[in-house]
């Protein structure tokens, strides 16, 4: 059971973070809550056909399909992830100055919420089938260890479900004006994390061959599926035996996307001096 | 005229080298009753190897190595296939995740 509990939570570890991080990011934000229960939801519900498909899956691409579909739903996060950080870096602020919602900013936040519930789904779907897969092994597998092993899951889950609101109460712990940026920073860290796993795939299906060699090897120092590499894992991407490209990818990925916010950022405030110098746009008084 | 009998001898040979890629060691091993066997598979050091995992079992299973990079699901009765970059000399655990404690086994590269 214990074992099955283990598994289970380990699985779904990150999902489960990156849930918390987005509830918090997207607090106060109109039917936030919905968008992310929806993709929770069609997570879920991919998983089972995913798990369901398993077969056909694996057999596509000349026996390649797991690696490239895991690539390609990494990818789609990581795009998802830059999307949003750029859009909240142009229009995060006016909502955190409680400045009156102009309609662009608003049409900002529904276009970034779905980008959030993409990637809420897509981290359910990814790490979700591979749970339902060991859970229909379990009950498969009968005996008097499948019960037990179902309660071992259940209880997985549960852990996994705490870790969603632990993490999210953690980060309302944050005073007012630090928790964008350092939701926006987190967001940053497992878009690189989410990259750089998408090049892990894609070295195992051979597409990626160049800077194969592994950058160092931390796995005695602190191991990628102990307690604290875990956690590290699924907050910055902590891994213990990376390629050179996945260091190199996941450095791009930072820098590419403070690059985006900052452009975004400039622009923002050119907007809102114009604003307040009256050219354009009418000041509220 | 040259120059498009070029192209198509380019396009013939990157075809043919996509379609047969270079030799590499085939190894298989098999998973049943949530145990490996062989545990113990010895492959040549420096060699673009082929692993193929065969999951006798009915249960699905996922074939894991942090040290050979390798994170594929088995489905139940079916096979997966595993391309590995010429190993270093040394010795890769590998396992099943869902059945850790149990299904264990290693990879020699001599």
């Amino acid at each position: 059971m214990i074992a099955a509990l283990i598994i289970v939570f380990r699985e779904i570890l990150e999902a489960g973070m990156i849930v918390g991080i987005v509830l918090a990011a997207t607090r106060g934000v109109v039917a936030s809550r919905l968008w992310i229960a929806g993709g929770i939801a069609a997570g879920v519900l991919g998983s089972f056909v995913a798990a369901a498909c398993i077969g056909v899956i694996t057999a596509a691409f000349s026996g390649m399909g797991q690696e490239l579909l895991n690539a390609t739903i990494l990818s789609i996060a990581v795009v998802m992830l830059a999307t949003h950080n750029s859009w909240m870096s142009r229009h995060g602020r006016d909502l955190a100055r409680h400045v009156k919602a102009t309609g662009e900013a608003v049409s900002a936040h529904r276009k970034s919420l779905a980008a959030l519930a993409i990637v809420v789904g897509l981290a359910v779907l990814r790490e979700g089938s591979e749970v339902a897969l060991f859970l229909y092994g379990s009950i498969a597998a009968g005996g008097s260890s499948a019960l037990s092993m179902m309660a071992g899951g259940m209880l997985g889950l549960a852990s996994g479900a705490a870790l969603t609101v632990l993490t999210y109460f953690g980060l309302l712990r944050i005073p007012g004006k630090l928790l964008f940026p350092v939701t926006s920073a987190l967001i940053t860290f497992i878009a690189a994390s989410m990259a750089a796993q998408a090049v892990f795939f894609l070295e195992q299906a051979g597409v990626v061959t160049t800077l194969a060699a592994t950058a160092w090897d931390s796995s005695g120092l602190m191991p990628q599926d102990g307690f604290t590499g875990s956690i590290l894992h699924s907050l910055i991407g902590y891994n213990d035996q990376p390629s050179w490209m996945q260091v190199a990818v996941y450095i791009l990925t930072v820098f590419l996307i403070s690059c985006l916010m900052r452009v975004f950022r400039s622009h923002s405030s050119r907007l809102i001096q114009r604003a307040i110098s009256g050219s354009h746009l009418p000041v509220a008084r | 005229m040259r120059h498009h009998l070029l192209t198509v001898m380019v396009t013939a040979s990157v075809l043919l080298a996509i379609a047969s890629p270079a030799s590499a060691a085939e190894v298989e091993i098999s998973l049943k009753s949530n145990g490996f066997s062989p545990a113990e598979v010895t492959v040549p050091a420096g060699e673009a190897i082929t692993l193929t995992v065969r999951n006798l079992d009915a249960t699905p299973a996922e074939f894991e190595s942090k040290e050979l990079k390798v994170e594929k699901v088995i489905a139940g009765n079916s096979s997966i296939v595993v391309k590995l970059r010429p190993l270093k000399p040394g010795r890769y655990v590998f396992f099943d995740e869902y059945h850790e404690d149990v299904a264990k086994g290693t990879l020699i590269a001599k």
